[in-house]
C-alpha cells in the first residue's frame, strides 16, 4: 500500500494525528463521563463535574439492593448467553457439514429456507412463540431460549457451511477411504478445522444473547430470573435519577463486553467482514 | 427403498428442521392466521376477516409511529455511513499507531444494549448532561441563545428527541467504518496511481475511482442499516418509552405496545405482517436501485 503513496509532508501528519485525536476523543468520553458518574456522590451529580473523592462504594452498592438480586442478573445472562450459544453452535455446525458435504434431495431448496430465516424480523415469530410458550408453561423459564437455539442460527448456518465448503476434498475422501462414518468426519475433521469461523460466531452470538432486551422483556418476570438488560430497566424504574448507581450498573454490564472486546478484538472484525463480503 | 446417504443427510438436519418448524416457520404461519382474527389471548380467538387491516390504515398512531420511524431511517443510515467514510478515509491513513486509532474508533459500536442507552438517556439530559454542558462550554448553546433559540431538550423535547436517537446512533459509526475500511485496501493502487498520473487530483480520485469502487460496501452497509433501522424498538423503550407527546413512538415499539401491554395479539399481528412486507419491499427497492450504480 505505502509504496505509492507520496512520503506525506509534515503538516499533514500533524493535521491527520489532530483529527484522529479530537475524534477519539468524542468517542471515547461518553465512556470516561460513564465512569466519573459512576464514582461521584449523590449529592455531585449535578453540581460538581469531577467528585470530590472517588466513591467505589457506588459499585458495591449496585450488588446489596435486597429487591434487586444484581449478581444474579449477572448469573441469568452468563447462563442464557453461554448455553445458547454453545447449543446452537452444536446443532449448527451439523446441520452445515450436512449443506455443505452431504447430498440428498431437497437440500439446496431446504438451504434457502435456511436463509429465509434471516430475512424475516424477530418480532413478526415473537407474538406466536410467546403464545406458543404461555401455553407449554414456559413463561418466566429459561426454556424460550434454550429450546429454539436447539434449531441453530441461520447465520451460523450460512457461515459455517461457507467453511466447510472451502476445506479440501481429500480430507473428506481419505477418511471415506478409512472407512470414517460422516458423523465423524464432522465432528473429529470438519468442525476442527472450522475453529477460527467457530470463535467469531461463538462471540457474536454470546454478545447478541447477552444484549439481547426484547427476549428476557418478554419471557422472564420474576426478578430471580431477569437477565443483566431488564435488570438494569428495573434498576432505572427504581433509581430513576440516581445516575451514579445506574451508570455504575451499566459499567459493571459493559465490562464483560469491554473484556471480550479486548481478548478478541479479531474475532470481532472478521464477524463484521463476514457479513460484508455477501455484499 | 430410501437411500442410506438421504437417511444420514436428514438426520443430520433433524434437529434445525424440527426447531426450525416449531419455532420459526410454525410461528410464521401462525401470525398469518392469527392477522385475521380478534384476540384478547385469554377469551377464544373470533374470525374478524380483514377489520385489523382496515383498523390499521385508520389508525393515526400507527401512521404517526411509521413517519417517526421513516425519519429515523433516513437520517440515521445515511448519516452513520457518510461519519464511517470519514473515520475509514482517517483511519486508511498511513501513520504510525493507526491500529490503536482504529480500536478505538471501532469500540462503541461493540458496546450496545441497554447499559448504552441508559448512559446516552443521561449523556442527553438537557440541564445536566455532557452532550448539553460541552455545547455550552464550546459556545454553541449561547449562540443559540442569541439567536434566539432555547437550548436543545434532546430526549426531553418533543421537537428534539428524535435528534437525539440519530445523535446517539453516530457513536456507533465504526462498524460501517471498519466495512469500508475493508473495502478502501482492496482498492487497487495501480487505478488511483493511473488515474494520478491522468491527472487526476486527490478530489477527482476519490470521486472518480475510489468511491465507485466502494458502493458493494456502501450498498450492504445501507439494506443492512435500513432493515435494523425500520425495527428500531429498544432505543425508544428505554430511553422515551415513545414520548414525549409521542414524538419517539416508533412503529416496533407501537406493535410491541399493543401485544403486550393491551393484548391485543390479532391487531399486533397484522402490524407485524405489514413490518415483515415493508422490510422486504425496502431491500428488494435497494436491490433493484444497486443495478444502476454499484460497480462489482
Amino acid at each position: 500500500m505505502s509504496r505509492s503513496h507520496p512520503s506525506p509532508s509534515a503538516t499533514s501528519t500533524f493535521l491527520g494525528y489532530f483529527v484522529l485525536l479530537l475524534i477519539s476523543v468524542i468517542f471515547l468520553l461518553p465512556l470516561g463521563w460513564m465512569l466519573v458518574t459512576a464514582l461521584k456522590d449523590p449529592s455531585e451529580i449535578f453540581s460538581r463535574a469531577w467528585p470530590e473523592d472517588f466513591k467505589w462504594g457506588n459499585f458495591s452498592s449496585v450488588f446489596q439492593q435486597p429487591t434487586l438480586p444484581f449478581g444474579l442478573f449477572i448469573w441469568n445472562s452468563i447462563v442464557i448467553a453461554g448455553g445458547c450459544t454453545i447449543l446452537s453452535l452444536v446443532v449448527s455446525s451439523v446441520t452445515a457439514f450436512a449443506f455443505a458435504r452431504l447430498h440428498f434431495p431437497g437440500r439446496d431448496i431446504l438451504f434457502i429456507g435456511v436463509l429465509s430465516t434471516m430475512m424475516v424480523p424477530a418480532i413478526v415469530t415473537m407474538i406466536p412463540s410467546f403464545v406458543l410458550f404461555a401455553h407449554l408453561g414456559w413463561i418466566d423459564t429459561f426454556l424460550p431460549f434454550f429450546a429454539p437455539a436447539l434449531a441453530g442460527s441461520a447465520f451460523q448456518i450460512f457461515f459455517l457451511r461457507q467453511s466447510f465448503l472451502s476445506m479440501p476434498n481429500e480430507l473428506l475422501e481419505a477418511a471415506r477411504i478409512d472407512g470414517c462414518s460422516n458423523f465423524r468426519i464432522c465432528v473429529q475433521i470438519f468442525i476442527p478445522l472450522a475453529k477460527p469461523t467457530l470463535a467469531t460466531l461463538g462471540v457474536l452470538t454470546f454478545l447478541g444473547y447477552w444484549n439481547d432486551f426484547m427476549g428476557p422483556l418478554v419471557y422472564l418476570h420474576s426478578n430471580e430470573n431477569k437477565t443483566l438488560p431488564v435488570g438494569l430497566m428495573s434498576f432505572s424504574g427504581m433509581f430513576g435519577t440516581q445516575w451514579e448507581l445506574l451508570m455504575a450498573a451499566s459499567l459493571i454490564a459493559l465490562l464483560p463486553v469491554l473484556v471480550l472486546f479486548m481478548l478478541c478484538q479479531r474475532y470481532f472484525e472478521r464477524g463484521l467482514n463476514m457479513g460484508a463480503v455477501k455484499g | 427403498m430410501i437411500k442410506k446417504s438421504t437417511i444420514e443427510g436428514f438426520l443430520f438436519i433433524t434437529p434445525w428442521l424440527v426447531g426450525s418448524l416449531l419455532f420459526f416457520f410454525g410461528p410464521i404461519l401462525a401470525c398469518f392466521v392469527l392477522a385475521f382474527f380478534q384476540w384478547d389471548f385469554f377469551n377464544p380467538p373470533e374470525f374478524a376477516g380483514g377489520e385489523n387491516f382496515l383498523r390499521l390504515v385508520g389508525d393515526e398512531l400507527v401512521l404517526k409511529a411509521a413517519w417517526n420511524t421513516f425519519i429515523y431511517t433516513v437520517f440515521s443510515v445515511p448519516l452513520v455511513i457518510l461519519v464511517g467514510l470519514g473515520m475509514a478515509l482517517l483511519i486508511n491513513q498511513k501513520l504510525r499507531g493507526i491500529t490503536m486509532f482504529r480500536t478505538i474508533f471501532f469500540l462503541p459500536n461493540v458496546l450496545s444494549g441497554v447499559a448504552v442507552l441508559l448512559l446516552w438517556k443521561w449523556m442527553l439530559d438537557p440541564d445536566f448532561g455532557l452532550v448539553n454542558s460541552v455545547l455550552e462550554w464550546i459556545g454553541v448553546i449561547p449562540l443559540m441563545g442569541l439567536l434566539g433559540f432555547d437550548a436543545p431538550g434532546w430526549l426531553s423535547s418533543p421537537d428534539w428527541a428524535m435528534s437525539g436517537l440519530v445523535l446517539m446512533s453516530l457513536w456507533g459509526a465504526g462498524g460501517s467504518m471498519m466495512i469500508l475500511l475493508a473495502g478502501l485496501q482492496a482498492v487497487p493502487v495501480e487505478l488511483e496511481e493511473a488515474a494520478r498520473i491522468d491527472g487526476a487530483g486527490a478530489i477527482g480520485n476519490f470521486f472518480y475511482v475510489t468511491l465507485p469502487l466502494l458502493t458493494p460496501q456502501l450498498f450492504f452497509l445501507t439494506v443492512i442499516g435500513t432493515i435494523a433501522a425500520v425495527q428500531t424498538f429498544n432505543q425508544p423503550l428505554v430511553m422515551t418509552e415513545g414520548g414525549p407527546a409521542n414524538a419517539t413512538l416508533f412503529y416496533a415499539l407501537y406493535l410491541f405496545q399493543n401485544v403486550f401491554q393491551s393484548f391485543d395479539m390479532g391487531y399486533g399481528c397484522a402490524l407485524a405482517l405489514v413490518l415483515f412486507g415493508v422490510t422486504l419491499l425496502l431491500t428488494m427497492l435497494q436491490f433493484w436501485v444497486s443495478r444502476f450504480f454499484v460497480h462489482y
